[in-house]
């Protein structure tokens, strides 16, 4: 049974777990994080559509999986069109009486940020123009890390990957992280989010009205990458947590256009205290690292207007 | 608002008295072919020249025709996807392609063979750019020969019908869980209006039935499977061999289809179809709406006494290799005409390696030669045919080796040039 | 949406495959979770060692670990202060990798990373 009722302490999360230990994700993964209460949220009810990625090479090697779901993986950019097909195979055979009309079958696509934001752009906004029942969750580690961190368009201003390397020309990403919120926000689906393991029942809550939602839904989690990030194994929730506290990734909930801040930052701190934690961002100048704390500065300044409140506030002195 | 009705039910009516013998295009014939077979899932995008199969589709549904769900992908990417998606799932699930569209959805063609999903899919073949050309040759269909899937060709609008219909039993069928392609030469059938013998849904459905949920694995919470697992070297190789396996076995599945069909229906068919081939000493082997070609060539050659035959491939995979060197053994040489290339080949032209390569193992070796023509729509004439089986005639009297594919009716070129290669 | 028909099973192979023919069809693997039967504890360095008296219950520990390999189980628990808990923590020590999330969560810092003996 999926979680009905409403997520207001950690203690309304299922103890039951359906997402099985022994998979081969790395030692403080955030993403596994993610699907441990992502699978808790949808119970047995559930199909998923998975895009290649980590967690699918990580979870399902043959002749063993971690999945207790009914599962389908079949390629990278096409977690979306894949939902759409499960989706509207349910449909039609719900209408030809195959299976029972009155069973509630929720499709649930799932897909790292190289899959969303890059190769699977096309296939997510079909899903989402259509209409389908969908819930598309997107673990979002800001890179290609299962190839071995490659930039993608999730990367943020700054960060280091192989293929924005630190050299004497060049130091890191160049841009700042493509809007995804944005792009999903531009298809008037009734239900978009973000959120970050660190919060996990403001995340469980989020997943659950996501899993409710008639129609498309999307909710965008931020996912530490411990490799990836070069941070330490131990402190993947504290980054996630950081991230949120330093207004780089504000907890947003969207409900038919309308926007909300669900986790309020009266006081922010400075992006400096996310940044050094992380490997990645080891060679940022002060004045580097300046230009990305103006950058998020005018970022909250523009949530703050579209959600009506000073929701972020200014970084504590 | 009545009167439109009462007309309406008379148009119906009429349709239904007729509907024994209609004039129809391929991509109609497809269309029909679909809505019979009640297909549960179709995912539909335009391509030249398949395009009429999509609309069709549509139509069926929008008027109540034909209760499936429609899925207008934004590309033949996600076309595929869905469907092998709305498969494993346990739908009856169809699209249709061409072309660039086929190149798109590549990837894909690998996934639904070796995902064993019974899908099906209509291929109006056209030829690749560049340069851009919406017209018929067979490179798309060649392009996916490695790809897993069963592959019919039809030779006019009644057989793009028939093989559809069986496509559908013989990839649902449980010894054979395998997508099936079923092609119309583009514009020469797809856009073609000729007589259709339509089969009707009861028929349909009692040739091809659908099966109980449950007789294959499909994505069901009340039994969780995972599909699409990652295989490591030590279990990707026996997965890959079940492929083979399954793709061989299928064989007997489809000829079985063709058998049956002809029982039932009055056309039978086979993995490959003989014409005039019992005392032929020159023998062509084509495909598709080509085969046409080549009889209305043998036909001519006849007349002039000269015991000419043909082979016509309605199965390209999996490949009828001994039904082909069976119908060879006893011509005195034997040659392939094909609308397609194999840039860079031993030969440039594909059929030939394969059916070269099944006679040789078996020790035959008799005079031999390939022919390219027809390419991006370019008219094949029957006269030119009969100048190939003349050529063919020369090489078996002169015993010379043709070591190159003659490409026939380039604009300035002597076919003879390459041999001298 | 019960299968009522379930031919499917032939499909399915053997539990666990020897060869190509007792593989289950496509590479499908039709028995949900079995990673479970996968030990990971080899990965780990360190362990976390819970100290069931400084434990508060707070659930942080269970809620943030990625390998599910803290497990919350109704045994009731009576600190050395007399206070009583009617659920506690302990650790999967096969599928545990040692990442320490647990420990660096703990608000009470009732959870310990020591070295792995082997």
């Amino acid at each position: 049974m999926a979680l009905s009722k409403p997520v207001r302490t950690i203690w309304d999360i299922p103890r039951e777990e359906r997402f099985a230990p022994g998979h081969t994700m790395c030692q403080g993964c955030g993403a596994a994080i993610i699907m441990r209460h992502l699978t808790k949220v949808i119970g047995k009810d559930a199909i998923i559509v998975q895009a290649t990625g980590c967690v699918e090479v990580t979870t399902t090697a043959f002749p063993r999986t971690s999945w207790l779901n009914p599962w389908l993986h079949l390629a990278f950019e096409n977690a979306g069109a894949g939902a759409s097909g499960v989706e509207a195979a349910l449909k039609a055979l719900k209408r030809k009486g195959v299976i029972d009309p009155n069973r509630k079958i929720k499709v649930v696509a799932i897909a790292g940020d190289g899959g969303t934001f890059d190769i699977g752009l096309q296939s997510l906004s079909g899903m989402l123009e259509r209409g389908h029942n969908v819930m598309y969750v997107v673990y979002d580690n800001e890179a290609y890390m299962n190839t071995g961190i490659q930039r993608s368009g999730a990367t943020p201003l700054g960060a280091w990957t192989t293929t924005t390397p630190v050299g004497k020309k060049l130091r890191g990403e160049l841009r700042p992280k493509k809007d995804l919120i944005g792009i999903a926000l531009a298809h008037r689906i009734p239900y978009i989010a973000t959120a970050s393991p660190a919060y996990p029942t403001d995340m469980v809550e989020k997943l659950r009205k996501a899993y409710e939602t008639e129609g498309p839904s999307l909710v965008h989690i931020i996912s530490p990458c411990t490799p990836g990030w070069r941070i330490r194994n131990e402190d993947s929730v504290k980054v996630a947590r950081l991230a949120v506290l330093t207004g780089m990734w504000v907890l947003l909930e969207i409900v038919n256009g309308k926007p909300r801040v669900t986790v309020k930052v009266p006081k922010r701190k400075p992006v400096r205290e996310y940044l050094r934690l992380q490997g990645r961002f080891r060679h940022l100048t002060d004045e580097e690292i300046a230009r990305i704390q103006k950058m998020v500065d005018e970022y909250v300044e523009e949530i703050n207007r579209w959600v009506g409140e000073q929701a972020i506030g200014p970084v504590e002195g | 608002m009545s009167l439109t009705l009462e007309k309406k039910e008379e148009r119906k009516e009429l349709r239904q008295v007729v509907s024994k013998r209609i004039a129809a295009t391929g991509n109609y014939a497809a269309a029909l072919a679909v809505k019979d077979a009640d297909v549960d899932v179709a995912a539909i995008y335009p391509i030249t020249p398949q395009v009429q199969i999509a609309e069709k589709i549509a139509e069926f549904v929008a008027n109540g025709e034909l209760d499936a769900e429609v899925i207008h992908v934004e590309g033949e990417h996600s076309a595929l996807s869905a469907v092998v998606a709305a498969a494993a799932t346990g739908a009856r699930a169809f699209t249709a392609t061409s072309s660039q569209g086929l190149e798109y959805m590549h990837e894909m063609l690998y996934i639904a063979s070796s995902l064993r999903q019974p899908v099906v899919m209509a291929l109006a073949t056209r030829a690749l750019s560049a340069p851009i050309n919406i017209w018929n040759d067979y490179a798309d269909a060649f392009g996916m020969r490695e790809t897993g899937w069963i592959m019919l060709f039809s030779e006019n609008v009644q057989e793009v019908y028939d093989n559809l219909v069986q496509a559908f039993r013989i990839a649902e069928h449980p010894d054979v869980l395998l997508p099936v392609v079923v092609t119309l030469d583009g514009y020469i059938l797809s856009h073609t209006i000729e007589p259709l013998e339509p089969l009707g849904r009861e028929e349909v459905l009692s040739f091809a039935p659908k099966r109980p949920r449950g007789y294959r694995p499909v994505l069901d919470p009340d039994y969780p499977i995972t599909v699409g697992t990652l295989g490591t070297p030590h279990w990707y190789y026996e997965a890959k061999y079940q492929q083979v396996v399954a793709l061989r076995e299928s064989k007997r599945i489809i000829e079985e289809a063709g058998r049956e069909f002809g029982k039932k229906y009055g056309r039978e068919y086979g993995l490959i179809e003989e014409y005039m081939m019992d005392d032929a000493e020159l023998a062509f082997v084509s495909l598709g709406a080509t085969a046409s070609l080549v009889k209305a060539a043998v036909d001519r050659l006849r007349k002039e006494g000269i015991k000419a035959g043909m082979i016509k491939l309605r199965v390209l995979r999996p490949f009828p290799v001994d039904e082909v060197v069976k119908a060879l053994e006893n011509v005195e040489a034997w040659a392939t005409l094909n609308r397609t290339i194999s840039y860079g080949a031993a030969i440039e032209e594909p059929l030939f390696t394969e059916i070269a390569a099944a006679l040789a193992v078996r020790g035959i070796v008799k005079p031999m030669a390939s022919f390219v023509h027809g390419m991006g729509g370019r008219d094949i004439f029957v006269r030119e045919i009969v100048e190939m089986y003349k050529k063919l005639d020369e090489i078996r009297k002169s015993g010379r080796k043709v070591k190159r594919t003659y490409f026939w009716g380039v604009k300035g070129h002597d076919p003879e040039e390459d041999q001298a290669m | 949406m019960s299968i009522k028909d379930e031919g499917f099973k032939r499909y399915l192979g053997k539990k666990y495959p020897e060869t190509w023919r007792d593989m289950p069809i496509a590479a499908i693997v039709p028995w949900p979770g079995n990673t479970a039967e996968v030990k990971t504890h080899a990965w780990r360095t360190i362990k976390p060692v819970i100290d069931q008296d400084k434990c508060i219950r707070c659930r942080l520990c269970w809620t943030f670990c990625p390998d599910g390999a803290i497990l919350e189980v109704d045994e009731e628990y009576k600190t050395s202060s007399g206070r009583v808990f009617k659920i506690s923590y302990k650790v999967d020590y096969d599928h545990c990798k040692g990442c320490g999330i647990c420990a660096a969560e703990c608000p009470v810092n009732a959870i310990e990373m020591v070295p792995e003996e082997r």
